[in-house]
């Protein structure tokens, strides 16, 4: 085992998918002599050569559909889209033809590719650099999307990406590119978990906590305060949100019989509500409480001096399980009834 | 040698229109008539009459295919068709120019290069009559699966050609697109990553004149080749409506692709005779007079006329030819009444490729659903 940043880990994972199969190729804006603009690519030209990490022209839907064309050729190339607001120009390449080829060709045509994002907020970033657009691709039939929030998911869940024959939205949480773990850099894959199962990354009693990606660090912390009050909280992380680990979750959900859905993502359409529809149906007679959801706002993306009003933190968590424990505590009729008569 | 297109016009040195359709490299006149052109005839001096004739029969099949793609969607058969009717001339005879080990990335509209590259009757039909999307082998065709959202296919055969050059082979990428798609990104951006890595692609803009309703002057001021040269790339602007200028210029840019040298572009200026596809009404927008100019430059007229006259044609080897096209088109439309529509469970295939539960989980319940219906 070996203590590796998030960052450092997925640059190993990296490494080691380009010495093991030549038919690697990495594709992306400054991944080359710079080493990304996150430094997660570091190295890798100088080990690899430029024949096989290519700074590629600042276009994203040409990364992404020449990537098309590679995988058509027999290459499994990983792109890397330099920050998550930059991947909707090539938003048609990805919906329309990375998620789609496999069906539309019987199965013919495979697109292993991987697309790494650098992805969501809390680093105080400029506009454009902070999105959550994974319901986006959660939506995308065809696509695979994982985003891990461990030093060794990453690790691992990279190289499961690459050796995937589908197509993989590698969603990674950028303020957690800095914190470390331990990493078990020459563990067999197989016997890793897979990459669509969710972990339960603490267990608990009284309610479930689901969440993913850098939201997992602050749902683990909620769990430590709560736990000063008597509560003993779940959490689950979902690790893939595409296909999502409903067993997992269901499991934990039967047990607490009350959940919590946190995520940074805007709330309407997003995976909360996704997620919260399943355990309805899948779990009605086992719940105490409606499932409740804590998550961004309907809003663009904040000024970052703002951001900590949008990306749910400890106490947002806190007070969502504090309504579900407590069900007669949900937000007040007087409020309910202030927004009713806005509306009209 | 670098054969670039300059968009400054020899007399005034003031910039020509891009729809100055007569602005062009050109072999065959419209009657028919060899003349010369310097950059063309050299990659075309070498023609036998047996491959000249092979041209012609694949100009005729294609022209009998799209008639009867047309009548098929008439008759309820097919749901729609892009009819390519005037455009036989660049289709095929850029398909002829090919090597086994290219790989073309086709628009919609490019059934004379399917046909070319040995497509089967069903590889026509049963896109456009809702069976599968994509019905052929695009490996063993040389044809990627057929592109419907415009000018993404550039990019894709930019990608090939950047493997294929990786991989240190002499295959080249050939991308079809209309002249709508040059106002796309992906196209432009096909150019910069291709111009920019050299890669063995070769850009091949069907100047049909007309995009949907809008007229090529709503895609481009100046002539489209004269864009590629801005990108690094040479261009050439042929008549699109003669075969043997088509060949000579695919011929070239393959060459040139070939040895290293990166990508090439051709705008071949044609016209689509027919619309856009069977919902269009091209009454609506064009007028008769338009299209009857254009039918006198006829692509398949010419290249008869020419063949005639050179005696590599004659009337019985014509109705040869239209024997054979009447049997295609009747192996088409077999294949299209034919189709026999999948399972319904099917909608479920393939869209992984490795198990995904949830989905499975979907396909069970919808199966259990229809299963009700028999108990």
């Amino acid at each position: 085992m070996t203590a590796l940043t998030l960052g450092a880990a997925i640059t190993a994972g990296l490494a080691r998918a380009l010495e093991t199969d030549d038919r690697v190729l990495l594709l992306g804006e400054d991944i080359g002599t710079l080493g990304g603009v996150f430094r997660v690519t570091d190295g890798l030209q100088k080990r690899f050569g430029a024949e096989r990490v290519i700074d590629a022209p600042l276009a994203e839907a040409g990364i992404v559909g020449t990537a098309v064309g590679l995988a058509l050729r027999g290459y499994r190339p990983v792109v890397e889209i330099q920050f998550d607001g930059f991947v909707y120009p090539a938003f048609d390449q990805i919906v329309c033809q990375v998620a789609k080829l496999h069906y539309r060709t019987n199965g013919r045509v495979r697109m292993p590719m991987v697309i790494r994002i650098p992805w969501a907020g809390g680093v105080g970033a400029a506009e454009h650099h902070s999105e959550s657009p994974e319901a986006y691709f959660v939506h995308t039939p065809g696509l695979r999307v994982v985003a891990p929030s461990t030093p060794q998911d990453a690790y691992v869940m990279l190289r499961q990406a690459v050796a995937s024959d589908d197509p993989v939205v590698f969603f990674e949480p950028k303020r957690l590119y800095h914190s470390q773990g331990e990493v078990d850099p020459d563990g067999d894959l197989a016997d890793a978990p897979p990459m669509h199962l969710a972990r339960v990354a603490r267990e608990g009693t009284d309610a479930t906590v689901v969440t993913y990606g850098a939201m997992v660090r602050t749902a683990l912390d909620a769990a430590l305060a709560a736990e000063d009050e008597g509560l003993s909280l779940e959490v689950v992380d979902l690790r893939s949100l595409s296909p999502i680990d409903m067993n997992t979750v269901a499991a934990s959900v039967r047990k607490t019989g009350r959940v919590v859905v946190a995520h940074e993502a805007a709330r309407t359409a997003g995976i909360g509500a996704e997620l919260v529809a399943s355990i309805t149906e899948q779990c009605f007679e086992y719940l105490e409480a409606p499932p409740l959801r804590v998550t961004g706002h309907d809003i663009p993306y904040p000024p970052a001096k703002l951001e900590k009003h949008h990306v749910p933190d400890l106490d947002r968590i806190l007070f969502a399980v504090d309504r579900v424990v407590e069900p007669g505590t949900a937000p007040s009729a007087a409020s309910a009834a202030a927004i009713e008569g806005g509306v009209r | 040698m670098t054969m670039t297109y300059t968009h400054a016009s020899p007399e005034h040195g003031a910039p020509e229109r891009a729809d100055d359709v007569d602005d062009v490299a050109r072999i065959l006149q419209p009657d028919g008539t060899r003349v010369s052109d310097p950059a063309l005839d050299r990659w075309i001096s070498d023609l036998p009459p047996h491959e000249l004739r092979a041209l012609h029969r694949d100009m005729v099949l294609t022209r009998r295919l799209d008639t009867e793609g047309v009548a098929l969607q008439r008759q309820g058969q097919l749901a729609l068709w892009a009819p390519c009717r005037g455009q036989e001339a660049v289709q095929v005879a850029t398909a002829h120019a090919l090597a086994a080990g290219d790989l073309v990335f086709p628009s919609y509209r490019e059934h004379g290069v399917l046909l070319a590259r040995g497509a089967r009757p069903a590889d026509f039909v049963l896109a456009w009559r809702g069976e599968e999307h994509s019905a052929y082998d695009h490996a063993a065709l040389g044809v990627a699966p057929v592109q419907i959202i415009i000018g993404a296919q550039a990019l894709h055969a930019t990608g090939w050609a950047m493997g294929a050059q990786r991989d240190r082979s002499t295959d080249v990428a050939v991308a079809y697109f209309g002249d709508g798609a040059t106002s796309q990104g992906d196209v432009n951006e096909a150019m910069v990553f291709a111009s920019s890595f050299r890669a063995p692609v070769v850009f091949v803009c069907s100047n049909n004149q007309w995009a949907i309703s809008e007229p090529v002057t709503v895609q481009a001021r100046h002539p489209i080749a004269g864009r590629a040269p801005g990108f690094g790339i040479p261009s050439m602007r042929v008549d699109g409506n003669d075969a043997l200028a088509c060949l000579a210029a695919m011929r070239w840019a393959l060459d040139h692709a070939r040895r290293g040298e990166g990508p090439a572009f051709i705008e071949a200026v044609t016209y689509r005779l027919g619309p856009h596809t069977t919902s269009d009404d091209p009454t609506r927008y064009r007028d008769a007079d338009e299209v009857e100019r254009w039918s006198r430059r006829d692509p398949l007229a010419r290249l008869e006329a020419y063949l005639r006259d050179a005696g590599v044609l004659d009337d019985s080897g014509l109705a040869e030819v239209a024997r054979a096209a009447d049997a295609f088109a009747a192996e088409v439309r077999a294949a299209c009444i034919g189709a026999v529509t999948r399972d319904p469970a099917s909608v479920f295939d393939h869209v992984y490729a490795e198990p995904h539960a949830p989905l499975e989980r979907q396909r069970a319940e919808y199966v259990d659903y229809l299963d009700g219906f028999s108990r």
